[in-house]
């Protein structure tokens, strides 16, 4: 692809000065990708003017051992290896300017279990690098052998049920609403209400963290009470997922003892805290036989843009090495962004063994994932009992469907809600198994389950016309005939 | 109360021929079908009386649901719940379990507090029924 393939003598490449990133030996058209390499796809959009293939040679320099300049030191490593080396490059299907570009990193560059590491690297200084107008990372293949320097979920999704003795069917939730203002009393009223209604669990939102109208220990004791309360009205494991996010990590560890003391089974925090803090957390969860909830609170301010940022498979991928046990990862039908392909793709990352390629859904590389477990997606966001047929047809049974304006806005109180919502569910599951095509026959199937459950007639009365109907702004850009890599 | 544990208990106690439909649906998925009996169905209660062992070998529905009602025969006023296993890599678990029979009367549970220090609380479920000895407690 180009003069900038021609490799230079020794003498020449290490001149003082200035010189392509192609040329410093950035781009290798030959390079055969090692199975312990890390490899990531990037979509770059060069400025005018700017080649292509020096552009992904920019990028795979800069996000390695590169600076601007040539530098006499780089003579004293073993720096043909440590550099990351771009070998390929494709034009976007039917997007002019942008282009995909493959990257290689040879495995020592990164330190073994660390994301803070990983991404300090990956989408370190290289995002701002200014002969690209635009730079997003779309995917990264994680090779076994640093797959395998990770803890991964302290629970996953098999022992999480185990623990809660759910199976055979989507977990049920609901977000305690309004999510600022409740005092500890009443905001444990909703939890009760809701699960002993029929929910799974309820949760914390992203941002109630200790505020003057809720003091984090009210927050949690109160709810406790409600989990027990509802566990020996229904004779089943309840949870509410307590929000331990806070300021610094003495604090974080803090409040998550208080959740452990408590009998809490679960805690839950927001991606806002880092990484360093997420894995820490991930690390005390399994100290704790705790299930860590992860809010992904932030993403969209990177992931939403198709040109710029880090796809949110990316993060889901960092996040199952960095150990949680469940992440939001869309709804499709609810009022989130979210392509249906595009968020099961996200979800196939979250809970498969492996991943096969899988272009449509956005899944680039094959990812092996060394028996690391599985983390359960959450759909969450303006979902309600009229889509159960959707839900269960797009997610099938490993998710945590979660419906807090759909429980707490039920006309008839929120314990009301939470049994419209775990009827419709198991009313869907039955009739799946039963062979029934849910796809199409899920509104009979909800209307016949209502016959025998007036709260779910009510439910379905009030939504039944509420759809988020948008396009989405992310959406997998493939070729239908992959060239092979 | 109702006893909720199991993936059908929000409907109506299922039929027979309901119940050998999702018996069918856990076959076709490859799963071993086991039936368990339990008078301490305290949520903690992981182990249930096995009545017999998982029927790794049993590809048919009605031989299925003949142990089902052995065991709903045997332990009418017991709680029975099906399981399905899956012993595929990465499973290694149930995939569906449900109950098929209950007490007559389910008289549920009390919710035991210790006040500790601060307004530090530790509850403790306890099963009204199983205050009387195994076998005498519906």
């Amino acid at each position: 692809m180009g003069s900038s393939d021609a490799k230079v003598a020794a003498s020449e490449r290490y001149r003082a000065g200035v010189m392509k990133y192609a040329q410093m030996g950035y781009w290798d058209g030959d390079y055969v990708p090692q199975d312990t390499d890390v490899i990531a796809l990037f979509r770059i959009t060069p400025q005018e003017g700017v080649d292509p293939q020096e552009a992904a040679a920019a990028v795979a320099g800069e996000s390695s051992t590169a600076t601007w300049t040539v530098v006499w030191t780089d003579r004293l490593t073993a720096s043909d290896r440590y550099r990351a080396k771009a070998y390929r490059v494709e034009p976007v299907p039917a997007i002019p300017g942008q282009y995909f570009a493959y990257i290689a990193y040879e495995l020592d560059l990164f330190e073994p279990g660390s994301i803070a590491n990983l991404t300090a690297s990956i989408i370190g200084n290289v995002f701002g690098f200014k002969p690209l107008k635009a730079l997003r990372l779309e995917d990264m293949r994680l090779p076994v052998a640093y797959v395998k320097t990770f803890d991964g979920p302290p629970t996953g999704i098999v022992v999480e049920r185990e623990r809660l003795d759910k199976f055979g069917r989507p977990l049920l939730g609901a977000t305690v609403k309004p999510k600022l203002g409740l005092s500890g009393k009443n905001y444990g009223r909703v939890v009760y209400e809701a699960l002993k209604g029929g929910l799974d669990f309820t949760k914390d939102d992203e941002n109630i963290n200790s505020q003057p109208f809720m003091h984090w220990r009210d927050r949690f004791l109160n709810c406790m009470e409600a989990v027990n309360r509802a566990q020996a009205a229904s004779g089943e494991i309840k949870g509410h997922y307590l929000n331990v996010t806070a300021a610094t990590m003495e604090d974080m560890y803090e409040r998550a003892e208080f959740a452990r003391d408590l009998g809490s089974n679960i805690v839950m925090i927001d991606l806002v805290v880092g990484w360093t803090a997420i894995q820490s957390m991930a690390k005390w969860s399994r100290r704790n036989d705790m299930i860590l909830h992860m809010h992904r609170a932030g993403h969209s301010t990177y992931t939403r843009q198709k040109s710029h940022g880090v796809s949110f498979r990316v993060i889901a991928k960092w996040l199952r090495l960095a150990g949680v046990d469940h992440l939001h990862a869309g709804t499709a039908v609810g009022k989130l962004e979210g392509d249906p392909m595009t968020v099961q793709g996200y979800y196939n990352i979250l809970r498969e063994e492996r991943n096969a390629v899988d272009l449509q859904r956005g899944v680039f590389f094959e990812q092996d994932w060394g028996g690391l477990r599985k983390v359960m997606p959450v759909a969450s966001g303006g979902i309600h009992a009229g889509q159960m047929h959707q839900l269960l047809d797009l997610f099938g049974d490993d998710v945590v469907l979660q419906f807090g304006g759909g429980t707490i806005g039920h006309p008839m109180g929120i314990a009301a809600g939470a049994t419209a919502n775990r009827v419709a569910l198991e009313a869907m599951v039955l009739a799946r198994n039963e062979g029934r095509h849910i796809a199409s026959e899920g509104p009979a199937i909800l209307e016949a389950a209502a016959k025998h459950c007036v709260p779910l007639q009510q439910a379905l009365d009030t939504w039944k016309d509420v759809s988020f109907d948008y396009a989405s702004t992310d959406t997998p850009d493939f070729v239908s005939t992959p060239t092979a890599s | 109360m109702r006893l909720t544990q199991g993936t059908f208990s929000f409907l109506p106690d299922l039929s027979d021929k309901q119940i050998r439909a999702q018996i069918d649906y856990c076959l076709a998925q490859g799963w071993a079908v086991s039936v368990e009996y339990s008078d301490d169905p305290h949520p903690r209660n992981t182990y249930w009386e096995m009545y017999g062992m998982p029927m790794f070998d049993l590809k048919d529905a009605a031989g299925v649901m003949l142990e089902v009602d052995a065991c709903r025969k045997a332990f009418a006023n017991h709680y029975v719940k099906v399981n399905a296993f899956d012993a595929t890599k990465g499973w290694e678990s149930l995939r569906l379990s449900f109950i098929v029979n209950r007490p007559k009367v389910e008289p549920g549970f009390g919710l035991l507090r210790e006040e500790g220090a601060g307004r530090m609380q530790r509850y403790t479920t306890r099963s009204y029924a199983a205050a009387r000895p195994e076998g005498r407690r519906y």
